[in-house]
């Protein structure tokens, strides 16, 4: 027993110095509503979880120490079935399951991320495209567009609309919460607010070949909206220009780690074009952007295709 | 008129070529040895032909241990490069290395290491339990051997000629697709599933069939073994889920080697059906694996606390709604897709009610203990090593069922520490239980227990050093499969982490260790009555190794613990009166030409090489053929052969009882 202990002892200590670098954890130390709300589902799911977990990991170390052959416990080989513990083990876990459900379908409904989220600020509107091995970010009411950096200030709802003009990505910056996929010719959304300024991580969380690594972007939240605007018009100085196709397919190649970059104009409709691209024989697209998949006379794939996602999750609920 | 294939497949990688020349110089000692030693007569006819479900499932076992140390050794890789490049120093690995690096850790942990161990288990153990000579159809289980073997050739190969894919081990779409990945990896990945996959199936049918029709008589369905039901449930489960893989794959060729477009990015297609496809196999997949584990640790529970399994009936129902349920919960591996609310929370509900009927496992198990007499050996501790990760894994992953939750661990290292702590914890550990105790079956002697008992402790170590970590470091926001440029912030816990695959490490070595020294020490370790555990199931009532026709004379059940009763009969193995002669399947060399006929047609499919791929995937139907109308299948084996066998044994369970008497004495 005395090499148990040791190991408990060293893997104990091991663990809290893990803890404790990581006591500025972005998922337990959020910057916006909705990750502060993830995080305490977190918390109260694993606690609740708890009540059924701690108790059986006691009994296995307890169990296992009190009836060993040599400490003459009481043996009862005749001892296989009690209606009263059946009762007991099927019921705890189930009332437990039945609370966690609730919150489940609550906070699923709560924490969708396709629901506009409530606020007196206007919200902004921030267009995403994933690219090998980049992020593309459009401001489509300011007219300007970013490559590994976009801003916006805090305490205003940012309202974005996903697409991937590659393979499917995940965009994520964890210290606000939600991530959401990013899939070609489809548009995902996702709603996100900061509450507190600084330049957060942003990373893409789902694997999409060797640039993958280096596909990281800094999201900067402004403590006020006069600073995001001066962000703005640094972005409007930029020489660089993103209004025709060719800048697109230019920036569009394949690279590792791309540097900041600003365009100070981009070409109007960019977002819904990189879908509409792999929509076969479908130019009208734009017609179905209120998502709803409406059976035109052209009947074309794509146009059910165009609103797939929005689609999808129209059925599911709305 | 190669294909794709040239020189150039040939990698320069330095790491490779060492691993290459390596590989090529044990491989030709082997092949030496083996010839030098004349071995290959004795192992084409008794173990490559042979029908006998115990040495087939020997086979398999072997060969997971071999892919084992392949698919540990790149995770020591990984581990490796992660610590690295956290640190800020030159990278060992890659993108390109990197990526097919951890595509092959998980294809060849899950296909070519837990299903090799959990088919072997099948193998070895199902038919003695339920009383049968062996299984339904005899050849057809050589033949899946060799397919599954066809598929570990195929996945080796890809280290040394071309590439192999670089898209995680599910092989997304549209990343899988040719536009994405236009090299041969992929192709590897499709042909060693498909090859391998299809010998899964053929398992699956065959050991339906086997429990169904050829169960002891007084084996009704509530009087088999839990391990037996669990194997059932798995069996189901493969004939319902494997097609879908299979399926799936097919596509994904069609796309890849025809222009189709089921799951391209234009013309069309639509990637998310594929990750529904993938996952509608892969989760239950998981518990395929799983569910014959749990069938291990009730056995060992029982056995080691000496008592029946608590709440025999409770167990059974738990695995029959878990068999059931992990056919409605795939969506939860991708809720950030972007479907609605009541989608997601239909699938995250599904979840975990599952955790429901497992937990009830584990109080079944628990209370087995309760008032027991528990024997403390590596097996125990195993068992209770997997109760207290498997807890915490179980914990984890109810927590990422819960949508809401998962929208920030989702692709995370937190889910890379999730299921590692449930197949480590749940499927390793009751593997290396499950060797321990049939062990001293299939070979005749136990396993050294000072190193089994080293090893869990190094395991147990290890994993939690190895594994905690990746949860904080999930928290901290760390996504799985970065290679490059990784975040300094993360490397404190990225050495912890690198120091557990060093601890575990140090296992595997105690593992190699107790393996040696336990064939060293064999005759001391002899297991002379067939009975070492006390054992409570019918593979105990017969000899170890048991004859190749298993039992003399057909046993009969009265319960689940069929060999316990007969014991507390008061029944004494003695010579077996009345002998019939047993009716028995002959070798056949039809699996071994047909897995070597599927192996070229894979690499002519990979490589692109028509002209071979259609006259070896030809040769493959017309043996097939040809075996249909062979009638020279089966023997006899007469009367005063089995009289032989059973007399030595008798013989030798009297000498064993002897010899535990003295010891008995001694103790007192």
């Amino acid at each position: 027993m005395k090499r148990f202990q040791t190991a408990l002892i060293v893997s104990a200590l091991g663990l809290l110095s893990v803890v404790l670098t990581g006591c500025d954890a972005a998922l337990i130390n959020p910057k916006g509503p909705i990750g502060l709300a993830e995080r305490d589902l977190i918390y109260l799911s694993v606690g609740l979880m708890l009540i059924v977990v701690l108790p059986a990991m006691f009994m296995a170390v307890y169990f296992f120490l009190k009836y060993r052959e040599t400490q003459g416990a009481e043996y009862e080989p005749s001892f296989t079935h009690s209606s009263k513990i059946e009762w007991v083990v099927w019921m705890v876990p189930v009332i437990i399951i039945v609370i966690l459900a609730t919150i489940t379908w609550i906070t699923t409904h709560r924490l969708d991320p396709y629901k506009p989220l409530e606020h007196e600020n206007p919200p902004i509107t921030i267009q995403v495209i994933s690219l090998d091995w980049k992020w593309l970010f459009i401001y489509p009411e300011q007219g300007i567009a970013s490559v590994s950096e976009m801003a916006f200030p805090i305490n205003t709802p940012i309202a974005f609309k996903v697409t991937s003009d590659t393979v499917m990505n995940s965009f994520f910056i964890p210290r606000l919460g939600t991530q959401i996929y990013t899939m070609a010719g489809m548009q995902t959304q996702l709603h996100l607010i900061a509450d507190k300024p600084g330049n957060y991580k942003g990373i893409s969380s789902g694997y999409s070949g060797h640039g993958f690594s280096d596909m990281k972007f800094t999201a900067i939240a402004t403590e006020t909206p006069e600073d995001f605007q001066k962000w703005v018009q640094k972005v409007k100085a930029s020489p660089n220009k993103l209004s025709s196709e060719a800048d697109f397919n230019k920036l569009a190649k394949p690279s590792y780690g791309y540097p900041v970059t600003y365009y100070s104009s981009v070409k109007p409709n960019l977002f819904k074009e990189t879908m509409d691209k792999y929509m076969a024989h479908d130019h009208h697209g734009a017609e179905n952007e209120s998502g709803t998949s409406h059976a035109s006379e052209k009947g074309a794939a794509g146009h059910q295709k165009n609103s797939q996602a929005d689609a999808m999750h129209h059925t599911g609920g709305h | 008129m190669l294909g794709k294939l040239s020189l150039e497949a040939i990698p320069h990688d330095p790491i490779v070529v060492v691993t290459l020349c390596v590989v090529g110089l044990v491989g030709f000692a082997l092949v030496a040895w083996l010839t030098l030693t004349k071995k290959w007569g004795y192992l084409f006819t008794e173990w490559f032909t042979t029908v006998d479900h115990k040495k087939i499932g020997i086979m398999y076992i072997i060969m997971a241990f071999v892919m084992l140390f392949r698919g540990f050794s790149d995770a020591v890789l990984m581990r490796t490069q992660q610590f690295i490049s956290s640190a800020g120093g030159e990278s060992i690995l890659n993108p390109h290395h990197y990526d097919q690096i951890f595509t092959a850790h998980g294809v060849i942990m899950i296909f070519f290491v837990a299903m090799p161990l959990i088919v072997g288990f099948m193998n070895i153990v199902t038919p003695l339990q339920i009383g049968a000579r062996d299984v339904a159809f005899p050849f057809l289980n050589n033949l899946s051997f060799w397919l599954f073997i066809s598929g570990v050739v195929l996945i080796n190969l890809s280290l040394g000629l071309g590439e192999f894919a670089q898209c995680g081990w599910l092989c997304y779409t549209p990343l899988s697709e040719l536009e994405y990945s236009p090299g041969v990896g992929v192709d590897y990945w499709i042909w060693s599933l498909q090859i391998s996959g299809l010998g899964t199936l053929l398992s699956g049918v065959n050991f339906f069939t086997t429990i169904i029709k050829m169960r002891a008589p007084g084996m009704t369905l509530m009087k088999m073994p839990v391990f037996v039901w669990t194997v059932l449930c798995s069996n189901i489960l493969i004939l319902a889920a494997f097609p879908i893989l299979t399926v799936s794959i097919a596509l994904l060729t069609l796309d890849r080697y025809f222009g189709f477009h089921f799951f391209t990015n234009d013309m069309g297609g639509n990637m998310m059906m594929y990750v529904n496809l993938i996952w509608a196999w892969g989760h239950p997949e998981v518990y395929i694996l799983v569910l014959p584990v749990f069938g291990i640790f009730s056995e060992v529970f029982a056995t080691f606390s000496r008592k029946p399994i608590f709440g025999y009936t409770a167990l059974v129902w738990a695995t029959a709604v878990i068999t059931f349920l992990s056919f409605v919960v795939w969506l939860h591996h991708f809720f950030t897709m972007g479907a609605g609310a009541n989608v997601n929370a239909f699938f995250g509900i599904t979840t975990m009610i599952i955790s429901i009927p497992t937990g009830v496992k584990i109080f079944n198990w628990l209370f087995t203990m309760y008032k027991g007499k528990i024997v403390v050996n590596s097996m125990m501790l195993w068992s209770i090593g997997f109760i207290l990760t498997f807890a915490i894994g179980g914990l984890t992953g109810v927590l990422m069922s819960v949508p809401a939750a998962d929208f920030v661990i989702h692709g995370s290292v937190f889910l890379v520490a999730h299921f590692h702590n449930v197949i480590i914890g749940g499927v390793v550990f009751g593997c290396f239980a499950g060797i321990t105790y049939w062990f001293p079956k299939s070979f005749g002697f136990t396993l050294n227990e000072k190193w089994g008992i080293r090893a869990f402790w190094c395991w147990l170590i290890g994993f939690i050093v190895a594994f905690a970590p990746l949860y904080v470091l999930g928290l901290m926001g760390m996504p799985r499969r970065i290679s490059q440029n990784i975040d300094p912030e993360f490397h404190a816990g990225l050495s912890w982490a690198a120091l557990g695959a060093a601890i575990i490490a140090v296992g595997v070595i105690c593992q190699v260790i107790q393996f040696i020294v336990s064939i060293k020490e064999r005759e001391q370790n002899r297991d002379l009555t067939g009975d070492p555990w006390h054992g409570r199931t019918l593979e105990w009532a017969t000899s170890s190794p048991p004859p190749f026709y298993n039992f003399a004379k057909t046993p009969h059940a009265t319960s689940h613990d069929a060999w316990w009763d007969m014991k507390m009969d008061g029944y004494q193995k003695k010579m077996p009166e009345n002998l019939q002669p047993i009716h028995m399947p002959k070798n056949t060399y039809a699996g071994v030409i047909i897995g070597i006929l599927a192996t070229i047609f894979g690499f002519a499919a990979i490589w692109h090489i028509t002209w071979l791929a259609i006259i070896s995937l030809g040769g493959c139907f017309l043996a097939w053929i040809l075996k249909s109308f062979d009638e020279d299948i089966d023997f006899y084996v007469q009367v005063d052969e089995i009289e032989a066998i059973e007399r030595k044994h008798f013989e030798e369970v009297q000498e064993g009882l002897k010899a535990e008497g003295e010891e008995a004495n001694y103790a007192h």
